[in-house]
């Protein structure tokens, strides 16, 4: 499969560093003078980009941005540049109080588009495909992030969006669509639509599936590549970073390449901030090395993998991260949203005006994830009539729904009945399959 | 080729580079652009072998070169087209051509030949051979002042402000020159105050702001880059006031 950008992706280690050095550099004068979130860090812990970076590994002098930061300088108190140079403006789906928003440069649409370009090649997408783009477009990163990579390659692509799969599957028939890029879960979705619509995926022109957006197994993706007999590779993107393409899969199927030109990439503990080795297994920490708009210096993604080190047969220099194994704080990944359990239980109080015992399950009905929420019976949400009983769920729902953007399933169960543990009760259980 | 990690230069107490890191791999031309005073001459110097860095390194092929005396990073080879030329002025454009093969002195039959590719290159310096330098115009300085540097028959090929100081017309046949020295496939660090003409020709370029880099990247993306425009090439003022 061709490489999008040799020239980068295959740099030797040693010229990587180099390029990663200078370019660090660049960002911390920048940020230092631009955004006084960092001028005020980096001078609580005494650091002047200009003295105190000569090597890389000074990097780990400066302290994690976390996600909590990016909220609290809602909207634009993180931007680097003027309102004036941003062109586009993109929200995470988090469930934070605000948002994080993130911004782009133009030049940044540039960088992005040619990012997502590489790891669609790497998928094995050329100019030739038809590309469906599955993923949902609006404030989130993954649909126009998929799609301008796409029309960078020069392939064709319908920017379906997510959902009316039946739609998807008539479209995928008579298009031709050669790449569907979507979640893991929603591809085996289409796979069950087409048994259910007796199309035989055979028949389709598909060849490839690009899959991110939520933790997913390798068995998921044997399943993908069984029933819609497509070559199915895995990719890393999150929103205050960039968006997709900051890793990306080869057709090797061993991990994404970081795109390291632009990135550098560290993996710590989570509980102490200590900064792992290679093949140790830990949060991902990012730092952007040339974004203009929004860059992030050290951003705890909140995601646990490994780096791999070792050289891809592909011939990519860049190393790789493994799978994502999980969320490393308390952010609930279902069907690409990002949820804080806290959050449900502020909603849920508006509702009666009382904290409501309740715990948030993840569960896999066939091929579709959702959202459970078992809430305990007390007097405050017990009516006789089954009517009131019902509009009280129907609330709960519905508030719920507007507010992190999928609708839950409400049960209400008997008081007591949720599992504690030490005499509280986990707000959050995954029924879905564990991953590994 | 050329690798500059996190140098620090001081004229005296004056802080003029602030740990600047760049570097030029084989056959790239590389801009450096800034306002006077942001330190690119500096980092020239400091490249060159005329300032010793404080802290940081430089390397040459894989070979530390900070420290070194200037003839010695001339003969590890590396060529600078100096800052207003610096042609021996007193001397014949011959002499000064004899001068930059001065490295090369004891194989005088490469010398010899050397010279006759550089007067092919530049008829105007053959007609010139007998001439004292000091008459030349300044184009024809400048050319001689390239000439000069080709002769040590250089790896690397450093342009300290070659347009400084003449016509449009010149500037415009200087840049040509240096298009012509890219495409042979020569490998250049090309330091400019013309930002436009610099980042045209540039693969990839630097942009110095107070002895920091504070951007860099390809150079046609340089030259469309809102703050490059805005600082260096005038653009952009315009668009505020209309708003």
């Amino acid at each position: 499969m061709p490489i999008w950008e040799p020239d980068k992706e295959c740099m030797s280690r040693d010229e990587l560093q180099q390029f990663q050095l200078e370019r660090l550099q660049a960002t911390l004068n920048r940020v230092y003078r631009n955004v006084s979130f960092y001028r005020r860090r980096f001078k609580e812990c005494d650091f002047h980009p200009e003295n105190d970076l000569t090597e890389l590994k000074d990097l780990q002098r400066l302290p994690f941005t976390t996600s909590l930061d990016v909220s609290d300088s809602y909207p634009y108190d993180m931007f680097a540049v003027p309102l004036r140079e941003v062109v586009r403006v993109h929200s995470s789906s988090g469930t934070m109080t605000n948002p994080r928003v993130v911004g782009y440069t133009r030049q940044d649409l540039r960088t992005w588009s040619s990012l997502v370009a590489r790891i669609l090649s790497a998928g094995g997408v050329t100019q030739d495909d038809v590309i469906q783009v599955a993923f949902a477009y609006g404030l989130m990163t993954g649909g126009l992030g998929i799609h301008y990579g796409a029309e960078r390659i020069g392939a064709s692509v319908l920017p379906t969006s997510v959902g009316r799969t039946e739609r998807q599957v008539k479209i995928m028939q008579d298009f031709r669509s050669t790449v569907l890029v979507s979640t893991p879960s929603y591809a085996l979705v289409i796979a069950d639509k087409l048994d259910e619509m007796k199309v035989d995926p055979k028949r389709l022109s598909l060849r490839y599936c690009i899959c991110a957006g939520e933790p997913w197994t390798e068995d998921m993706r044997r399943e993908i590549e069984e029933r819609l007999y497509v070559k199915v590779t895995d990719n890393y993107g999150i929103s205050e970073v960039m968006g997709p393409g900051v890793a990306g899969e080869c057709l090797e199927q061993n991990g994404m390449h970081i795109q390291e030109d632009q990135f550098h990439a560290e993996i710590i503990d989570p509980g102490t901030g200590r900064i792992l080795e290679p093949g140790e297994e830990g949060e991902l920490v990012i730092t952007t090395l040339t974004k203009e708009a929004f860059p992030v210096i050290r951003y705890r993604t909140g995601d646990l993998c490994r780096i791999l080190t070792e050289p891809c047969p592909c011939g990519r220099t860049f190393h790789r991260i493994g799978r994502i194994l999980r969320r490393c704080d308390d952010v609930v990944v279902i069907k690409g949203i990002n949820i804080i359990p806290e959050r449900i239980g502020d909603i849920l109080e508006q509702i009666k005006g009382e904290r409501p015992v309740y715990q948030l399950v993840a569960v896999r009905d066939g091929h579709k994830d959702q959202l459970e929420i078992r809430v305990e019976v007390t007097e405050q949400f017990f009516y006789d009539k089954m009517r009131e009983q019902r509009t009280l769920v129907d609330g709960m729902r519905t508030k719920v729904a507007n507010f992190i953007g999928i609708t839950p399933r409400i049960k209400l169960v008997e008081k007591g009945s949720l599992v504690r543990q030490d005499g509280v009760v986990r707000l959050f259980v995954d029924c879905r399959n564990p991953v590994r | 080729m050329l690798k500059v990690k996190s140098v620090h230069t001081y004229y005296g107490n004056i802080h003029a580079l602030k740990g600047v890191s760049l570097h030029v791999r084989p056959g790239e031309t590389v801009a450096l652009i800034g306002a006077n005073g942001a330190g690119k001459s500096t980092i020239v110097n400091t490249i060159c072998g005329q300032i010793k860095p404080l802290k940081g390194r430089i390397e040459f092929q894989g070979q530390p070169i900070e420290g070194l005396a200037p003839e010695e990073i001339v003969r590890r080879g590396i060529a600078l087209v100096p800052e207003g030329r610096q042609i021996f002025a007193t001397l014949t454009v011959e002499s000064n051509l004899e001068m930059g093969g001065f490295v090369h002195r004891n194989n005088h039959r490469q010398v010899r030949e050397d010279m006759t590719r550089m007067y092919d290159r530049f008829p105007i310096l053959r007609q010139r051979s007998r001439q004292l330098a000091g008459t030349l115009s300044g184009g024809e300085q400048q050319m001689l002042a390239i000439s000069r540097a080709l002769m040590s028959r250089p790896q690397l090929l450093v342009l300290d402000e070659p347009s400084m100081g003449l016509a449009p017309l010149i500037v415009r046949e200087i840049f040509s020159i240096i298009e012509e020295l890219r495409r042979e496939g020569r490998t250049i660090l090309l330091i400019e105050q013309n930002a436009r003409a610099a980042l045209q020709i540039a693969d990839r370029g630097y942009v110095l702001e107070t002895g920091k880099v504070v951007l860099q990247g390809e150079g046609n993306t340089l030259l469309e880059h809102r703050e490059v425009q805005r600082a260096y090439l005038g653009k952009g003022a315009g668009q505020i006031v209309d708003a």
